[in-house]
Protein backbone atom coordinates (compact mmCIF):
# COMPACT_ATOMS: atom_id res chain seq x y z
CA UNK A 1 0.00 0.00 0.00
CA UNK A 2 1.11 3.84 -0.75
CA UNK A 3 1.11 6.07 2.37
CA UNK A 4 -2.16 7.60 0.46
CA UNK A 5 -3.65 4.66 -0.07
CA UNK A 6 -2.81 3.65 3.77
CA UNK A 7 -4.00 6.88 5.11
CA UNK A 8 -7.50 6.79 3.04
CA UNK A 9 -7.85 2.90 4.36
CA UNK A 10 -7.04 4.09 8.30
CA UNK A 11 -9.40 7.29 8.13
CA UNK A 12 -12.83 5.62 5.89
CA UNK A 13 -12.12 2.33 8.29
CA UNK A 14 -11.77 4.55 11.75
CA UNK A 15 -14.91 6.47 10.47
CA UNK A 16 -16.65 3.84 9.68
CA UNK A 17 -16.38 2.19 12.96
CA UNK A 18 -17.19 5.66 15.07
CA UNK A 19 -20.76 5.47 12.63
CA UNK A 20 -21.46 2.37 13.77
CA UNK A 21 -21.26 3.47 17.36
CA UNK A 22 -22.84 6.90 16.89
CA UNK A 23 -25.85 4.65 14.99
CA UNK A 24 -26.42 2.38 18.31
CA UNK A 25 -27.22 5.64 19.89
CA UNK A 26 -29.57 6.65 17.65
CA UNK A 27 -31.67 3.64 16.43
CA UNK A 28 -34.65 3.01 18.63
CA UNK A 29 -33.73 -0.05 21.00
CA UNK A 30 -36.27 -2.21 20.08
CA UNK A 31 -34.53 -2.13 16.25
CA UNK A 32 -31.59 -4.17 17.62
CA UNK A 33 -33.43 -5.46 20.65
CA UNK A 34 -34.73 -8.85 19.04
CA UNK A 35 -31.96 -11.11 20.41
CA UNK A 36 -31.09 -13.25 16.87
CA UNK A 37 -29.29 -10.18 16.17
CA UNK A 38 -27.86 -10.10 19.22
CA UNK A 39 -26.72 -13.76 18.95
CA UNK A 40 -25.17 -13.54 14.87
CA UNK A 41 -23.44 -10.38 15.71
CA UNK A 42 -21.91 -12.08 18.53
CA UNK A 43 -21.14 -15.41 16.30
CA UNK A 44 -19.86 -12.52 13.78
CA UNK A 45 -17.24 -11.75 15.98
CA UNK A 46 -16.23 -14.67 17.30
CA UNK A 47 -15.32 -16.08 13.85
CA UNK A 48 -14.01 -12.80 13.05
CA UNK A 49 -11.56 -13.05 15.74
CA UNK A 50 -10.92 -17.47 15.20
CA UNK A 51 -9.80 -16.58 11.54
CA UNK A 52 -7.72 -13.95 12.02
CA UNK A 53 -5.76 -15.91 14.69
CA UNK A 54 -5.30 -18.20 11.98
CA UNK A 55 -4.29 -16.08 9.23
CA UNK A 56 -1.52 -14.54 11.52
CA UNK A 57 -0.45 -18.23 13.16
CA UNK A 58 0.12 -20.01 10.00
CA UNK A 59 -0.77 -17.27 6.99
CA UNK A 60 2.02 -16.11 4.53
CA UNK A 61 0.97 -14.30 1.97
CA UNK A 62 -1.49 -16.61 0.13
CA UNK A 63 -0.13 -19.54 1.62
CA UNK A 64 0.02 -21.71 4.61
CA UNK A 65 3.41 -22.10 6.50
CA UNK A 66 4.05 -23.98 9.92
CA UNK A 67 6.60 -21.91 11.82
CA UNK A 68 7.76 -20.33 15.29
CA UNK A 69 4.15 -18.93 15.62
CA UNK A 70 2.50 -22.07 15.74
CA UNK A 71 4.53 -23.19 19.18
CA UNK A 72 3.78 -19.83 20.40
CA UNK A 73 0.12 -20.15 19.75
CA UNK A 74 0.56 -22.91 21.83
CA UNK A 75 1.84 -21.19 24.82
CA UNK A 76 -0.34 -18.43 24.47
CA UNK A 77 -3.34 -20.83 24.57
CA UNK A 78 -1.85 -21.93 27.76
CA UNK A 79 -1.22 -19.21 29.67
CA UNK A 80 -5.12 -18.29 28.71
CA UNK A 81 -6.52 -21.29 30.01
CA UNK A 82 -4.35 -20.39 32.85
CA UNK A 83 -5.92 -17.02 33.51
CA UNK A 84 -3.21 -15.10 32.55
CA UNK A 85 -3.61 -11.26 31.80
CA UNK A 86 -3.84 -9.91 28.31
CA UNK A 87 -0.66 -8.89 28.20
CA UNK A 88 1.47 -11.33 29.20
CA UNK A 89 -0.28 -13.89 26.76
CA UNK A 90 0.85 -11.49 24.25
CA UNK A 91 4.45 -11.44 25.69
CA UNK A 92 4.90 -15.25 26.24
CA UNK A 93 3.54 -15.88 22.87
CA UNK A 94 6.44 -13.02 21.27
CA UNK A 95 9.40 -14.58 23.92
CA UNK A 96 8.18 -18.02 22.56
CA UNK A 97 8.64 -17.04 18.76
CA UNK A 98 11.81 -14.73 19.29
CA UNK A 99 13.58 -17.67 21.46
CA UNK A 100 12.87 -20.19 18.32
CA UNK A 101 13.81 -18.06 15.87
CA UNK A 102 17.34 -17.29 17.83
CA UNK A 103 17.70 -20.64 17.76
CA UNK A 104 17.64 -20.87 14.36
CA UNK A 105 13.91 -22.39 13.85
CA UNK A 106 11.14 -21.02 11.86
CA UNK B 1 -12.30 13.28 39.36
CA UNK B 2 -15.18 11.82 41.56
CA UNK B 3 -17.03 15.17 41.43
CA UNK B 4 -16.67 15.49 37.59
CA UNK B 5 -18.54 12.04 36.96
CA UNK B 6 -20.88 12.90 39.18
CA UNK B 7 -21.46 15.45 36.87
CA UNK B 8 -21.53 13.67 34.00
CA UNK B 9 -23.47 10.76 35.39
CA UNK B 10 -26.62 12.18 36.42
CA UNK B 11 -26.63 15.71 34.47
CA UNK B 12 -26.81 17.28 37.60
CA UNK B 13 -23.71 17.99 40.50
CA UNK B 14 -23.71 15.24 43.51
CA UNK B 15 -23.07 16.60 46.58
CA UNK B 16 -23.74 13.58 48.61
CA UNK B 17 -21.71 10.39 49.20
CA UNK B 18 -21.33 8.30 46.60
CA UNK B 19 -23.20 4.66 47.15
CA UNK B 20 -21.36 1.87 47.62
CA UNK B 21 -22.73 0.18 44.42
CA UNK B 22 -21.33 3.49 42.50
CA UNK B 23 -17.84 3.07 44.29
CA UNK B 24 -17.67 -0.74 43.39
CA UNK B 25 -18.55 0.25 39.91
CA UNK B 26 -15.68 3.40 39.65
CA UNK B 27 -13.18 0.75 41.42
CA UNK B 28 -14.09 -2.01 38.33
CA UNK B 29 -14.16 0.70 35.89
CA UNK B 30 -10.06 1.44 36.48
CA UNK B 31 -9.14 -1.94 37.11
CA UNK B 32 -10.54 -2.61 33.49
CA UNK B 33 -8.84 0.33 32.66
CA UNK B 34 -5.68 0.07 33.33
CA UNK B 35 -6.01 -3.60 32.34
CA UNK B 36 -7.40 -2.81 28.92
CA UNK B 37 -4.74 0.36 28.54
CA UNK B 38 -1.98 -1.72 28.93
CA UNK B 39 -2.52 -3.98 25.96
CA UNK B 40 -2.48 -0.65 23.99
CA UNK B 41 1.29 -1.51 24.01
CA UNK B 42 1.36 -4.69 21.70
CA UNK B 43 -1.32 -2.84 19.03
CA UNK B 44 0.99 0.19 18.91
CA UNK B 45 3.98 -1.95 18.28
CA UNK B 46 2.25 -4.27 15.82
CA UNK B 47 0.88 -1.81 14.13
CA UNK B 48 4.15 -0.53 13.46
CA UNK B 49 5.82 -3.57 12.46
CA UNK B 50 3.04 -4.03 9.85
CA UNK B 51 4.43 -0.75 8.13
CA UNK B 52 1.39 1.77 9.52
CA UNK B 53 3.48 4.95 10.79
CA UNK B 54 3.26 6.12 14.24
CA UNK B 55 0.69 8.69 13.10
CA UNK B 56 -1.39 6.57 11.13
CA UNK B 57 -1.44 4.20 14.47
CA UNK B 58 -2.27 6.48 16.45
CA UNK B 59 -5.28 7.78 14.36
CA UNK B 60 -6.70 4.57 14.66
CA UNK B 61 -6.93 4.37 18.52
CA UNK B 62 -7.75 7.94 18.62
CA UNK B 63 -10.80 7.95 16.23
CA UNK B 64 -11.51 3.96 15.10
CA UNK B 65 -10.63 3.53 18.97
CA UNK B 66 -11.92 -0.59 19.25
CA UNK B 67 -9.18 -2.87 19.68
CA UNK B 68 -10.69 -5.74 17.60
CA UNK B 69 -11.06 -3.68 14.83
CA UNK B 70 -7.59 -2.02 15.14
CA UNK B 71 -6.15 -5.00 15.46
CA UNK B 72 -8.36 -6.92 12.32
CA UNK B 73 -7.19 -4.09 10.09
CA UNK B 74 -3.31 -4.31 10.83
CA UNK B 75 -3.70 -7.59 10.58
CA UNK B 76 -5.19 -7.59 6.96
CA UNK B 77 -2.65 -4.37 5.92
CA UNK B 78 0.15 -6.73 7.50
CA UNK B 79 -0.91 -10.22 4.94
CA UNK B 80 -1.00 -7.59 2.00
CA UNK B 81 -4.80 -7.35 1.90
CA UNK B 82 -6.78 -4.77 0.00
CA UNK B 83 -8.10 -1.62 1.57
CA UNK B 84 -11.28 -2.53 0.66
CA UNK B 85 -10.87 -5.95 2.75
CA UNK B 86 -8.88 -4.07 5.33
CA UNK B 87 -12.25 -1.47 5.65
CA UNK B 88 -14.94 -3.91 5.55
CA UNK B 89 -13.16 -6.24 8.02
CA UNK B 90 -12.52 -3.72 10.65
CA UNK B 91 -16.19 -2.17 10.00
CA UNK B 92 -17.59 -6.00 10.61
CA UNK B 93 -15.55 -6.04 13.81
CA UNK B 94 -16.96 -2.75 14.88
CA UNK B 95 -20.44 -3.77 13.86
CA UNK B 96 -20.91 -5.12 17.54
CA UNK B 97 -20.74 -1.79 19.15
CA UNK B 98 -23.60 -0.70 17.03
CA UNK B 99 -25.23 -3.40 19.54
CA UNK B 100 -23.87 -1.70 22.72
CA UNK B 101 -24.91 1.44 21.81
CA UNK B 102 -28.35 0.48 22.12
CA UNK B 103 -28.23 -1.34 24.77
CA UNK B 104 -26.14 1.72 27.17
CA UNK B 105 -27.88 4.46 25.34
CA UNK B 106 -30.97 3.85 27.81
CA UNK B 107 -28.82 3.75 30.51
CA UNK B 108 -26.75 7.01 29.92
CA UNK B 109 -29.65 9.36 28.74
CA UNK B 110 -26.97 11.46 27.43
CA UNK B 111 -27.46 14.13 24.48
CA UNK B 112 -26.07 16.34 22.44
CA UNK B 113 -21.89 16.40 22.27
CA UNK B 114 -22.01 14.48 25.79
CA UNK B 115 -24.14 11.98 23.44
CA UNK B 116 -21.35 11.32 21.11
CA UNK B 117 -18.83 11.07 23.60
CA UNK B 118 -20.53 8.59 24.95
CA UNK B 119 -20.77 6.40 21.69
CA UNK B 120 -17.42 7.17 20.86
CA UNK B 121 -16.18 5.14 24.14
CA UNK B 122 -18.69 2.56 23.97
CA UNK B 123 -16.55 -0.49 23.37
CA UNK B 124 -16.81 -4.04 24.85
CA UNK B 125 -15.30 -3.07 28.36
CA UNK B 126 -17.17 0.16 29.38
CA UNK B 127 -20.21 -1.73 28.16
CA UNK B 128 -19.40 -4.94 30.09
CA UNK B 129 -18.74 -2.74 33.14
CA UNK B 130 -21.85 -0.34 32.64
CA UNK B 131 -24.42 -3.28 32.18
CA UNK B 132 -22.90 -5.22 35.33
CA UNK B 133 -24.28 -3.29 37.62
CA UNK B 134 -26.89 -3.08 40.08
CA UNK B 135 -28.86 0.36 39.81
CA UNK B 136 -28.45 2.88 36.92
CA UNK B 137 -26.16 5.14 39.13
CA UNK B 138 -23.47 2.69 38.92
CA UNK B 139 -24.19 2.22 35.43
CA UNK B 140 -23.43 5.06 34.34
CA UNK B 141 -20.19 5.67 36.20
CA UNK B 142 -19.15 2.07 35.49
CA UNK B 143 -19.64 3.22 31.81
CA UNK B 144 -17.92 6.16 31.72
CA UNK B 145 -15.14 5.92 34.12
CA UNK B 146 -14.28 2.36 32.17
CA UNK B 147 -14.67 4.17 28.74
CA UNK B 148 -12.41 7.22 29.65
CA UNK B 149 -10.08 5.32 31.62
CA UNK B 150 -9.57 2.84 28.75
CA UNK B 151 -9.49 6.06 25.95
CA UNK B 152 -6.60 7.85 27.92
CA UNK B 153 -4.39 4.67 28.67
CA UNK B 154 -5.30 3.04 25.29
CA UNK B 155 -3.87 6.03 23.48
CA UNK B 156 -0.83 6.38 26.04
CA UNK B 157 0.17 2.93 25.59
CA UNK B 158 -0.57 3.08 21.73
CA UNK B 159 1.80 5.64 21.88
CA UNK B 160 4.54 4.24 23.73
CA UNK B 161 4.36 0.67 21.46
CA UNK B 162 4.61 2.58 18.69
CA UNK B 163 7.63 4.09 19.23
CA UNK B 164 8.94 1.37 21.07
CA UNK B 165 7.96 -1.03 17.73
CA UNK B 166 9.93 1.81 15.44
CA UNK B 167 12.87 1.51 17.07
CA UNK B 168 13.27 -2.22 16.97
CA UNK B 169 13.44 -3.54 13.25
CA UNK B 170 12.54 -6.68 12.00
CA UNK B 171 9.43 -7.58 13.92
CA UNK B 172 9.88 -11.28 13.22
CA UNK B 173 13.19 -11.14 15.23
CA UNK B 174 10.89 -10.16 18.61
CA UNK B 175 8.27 -12.66 17.32
CA UNK B 176 5.72 -9.75 16.81
CA UNK B 177 4.06 -11.52 14.27
CA UNK B 178 3.59 -14.24 16.81
CA UNK B 179 2.28 -11.28 19.67
CA UNK B 180 -0.08 -10.70 17.34
CA UNK B 181 -1.99 -14.15 16.53
CA UNK B 182 -1.76 -14.12 20.56
CA UNK B 183 -3.67 -11.07 20.64
CA UNK B 184 -6.44 -12.21 18.63
CA UNK B 185 -6.76 -15.45 20.51
CA UNK B 186 -6.83 -13.62 23.57
CA UNK B 187 -9.75 -11.08 22.21
CA UNK B 188 -11.44 -14.31 21.12
CA UNK B 189 -11.20 -16.56 24.24
CA UNK B 190 -13.32 -14.84 26.68
CA UNK B 191 -15.62 -15.53 24.21
CA UNK B 192 -15.73 -19.14 23.64
CA UNK B 193 -17.61 -20.42 26.23
CA UNK B 194 -21.11 -20.79 24.49
CA UNK B 195 -21.46 -24.32 22.31
CA UNK B 196 -22.65 -21.87 19.52
CA UNK B 197 -19.62 -19.87 19.60
CA UNK B 198 -17.39 -22.72 19.67
CA UNK B 199 -18.64 -24.16 16.55
CA UNK B 200 -18.80 -20.75 14.86
CA UNK B 201 -15.01 -20.41 15.83
CA UNK B 202 -14.00 -24.41 14.36
CA UNK B 203 -16.19 -23.65 11.71
CA UNK B 204 -14.11 -20.48 10.54
CA UNK B 205 -10.87 -22.06 11.29
CA UNK B 206 -11.52 -24.28 8.91
CA UNK B 207 -13.07 -22.24 6.07
CA UNK B 208 -10.17 -19.55 6.89
CA UNK B 209 -7.58 -22.24 6.61
CA UNK B 210 -8.97 -24.03 3.69
CA UNK B 211 -9.10 -20.58 1.71
CA UNK B 212 -6.08 -18.64 2.47
CA UNK B 213 -4.19 -20.44 -0.15
CA UNK B 214 -6.50 -20.14 -3.02
CA UNK B 215 -8.07 -16.33 -2.27
CA UNK B 216 -6.55 -13.10 -1.63
CA UNK B 217 -5.26 -11.82 1.64
CA UNK B 218 -8.46 -10.46 3.63
CA UNK B 219 -11.06 -12.62 1.80
CA UNK B 220 -10.79 -15.23 4.29
CA UNK B 221 -11.54 -13.77 7.23
CA UNK B 222 -14.87 -12.38 5.84
CA UNK B 223 -16.03 -15.74 4.57
CA UNK B 224 -15.71 -17.20 8.19
CA UNK B 225 -17.69 -13.87 8.89
CA UNK B 226 -20.71 -14.97 6.30
CA UNK B 227 -19.93 -18.58 7.43
CA UNK B 228 -20.59 -17.79 11.22
CA UNK B 229 -24.28 -16.15 9.82
CA UNK B 230 -25.00 -19.85 8.63
CA UNK B 231 -24.17 -21.03 12.14
CA UNK B 232 -26.36 -18.90 13.87
CA UNK B 233 -29.27 -19.00 11.47
CA UNK B 234 -28.61 -23.40 11.96
CA UNK B 235 -28.04 -22.89 15.64
CA UNK B 236 -31.69 -21.54 15.82
CA UNK B 237 -32.91 -20.64 19.45
CA UNK B 238 -31.04 -23.20 21.66
CA UNK B 239 -28.72 -20.19 22.42
CA UNK B 240 -28.42 -18.37 25.89
CA UNK B 241 -30.13 -15.07 26.19
CA UNK B 242 -28.28 -11.69 24.13
CA UNK B 243 -27.39 -8.09 25.40
CA UNK B 244 -31.06 -6.88 24.76
CA UNK B 245 -32.28 -9.66 27.61
CA UNK B 246 -28.99 -8.31 30.09
CA UNK B 247 -29.90 -4.93 29.85
CA UNK B 248 -33.80 -5.65 30.04
CA UNK B 249 -32.10 -7.61 33.63
CA UNK B 250 -30.47 -4.03 34.70
CA UNK B 251 -33.83 -1.63 33.65
CA UNK B 252 -35.81 -4.19 35.78
CA UNK B 253 -33.59 -3.72 38.29
CA UNK B 254 -34.03 0.11 38.28
CA UNK B 255 -37.48 -0.35 38.31
CA UNK B 256 -37.73 -2.34 41.36
CA UNK B 257 -34.87 -0.22 43.07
Amino acid sequence: MTTGVLWGTVVLASLACLALKIAGHLVPEHWLADPRVARLSSLVTVALLASLVVTQTVGDGQGLTVDARLPALAVAAVALALRAPFVLVVVLAAATAAGLRALGWG
Amino acid sequence: MRRGLGLWCSGRMTRTTPSPAVRAATRQGVSVAVATGLYGVSFGALSVAAGIGVLPTMVLSLLMFSGGSQFALVGVVAAGGSPLAAVATSALLGARNTLYGTVVSPLLGARGPLRLAAAHVTIDESTAVGVAQPDRQAARVGFWTTGIGVFVLWNLFTLAGALAGDALGDPRRWGLDAAAAAAFLGLVWPRLAPRTAQVAAAVAVVVSAALIPVVPPGVPVLAAAASAIVVGLWAGRRAGPGEATRVRQVLTREGEA
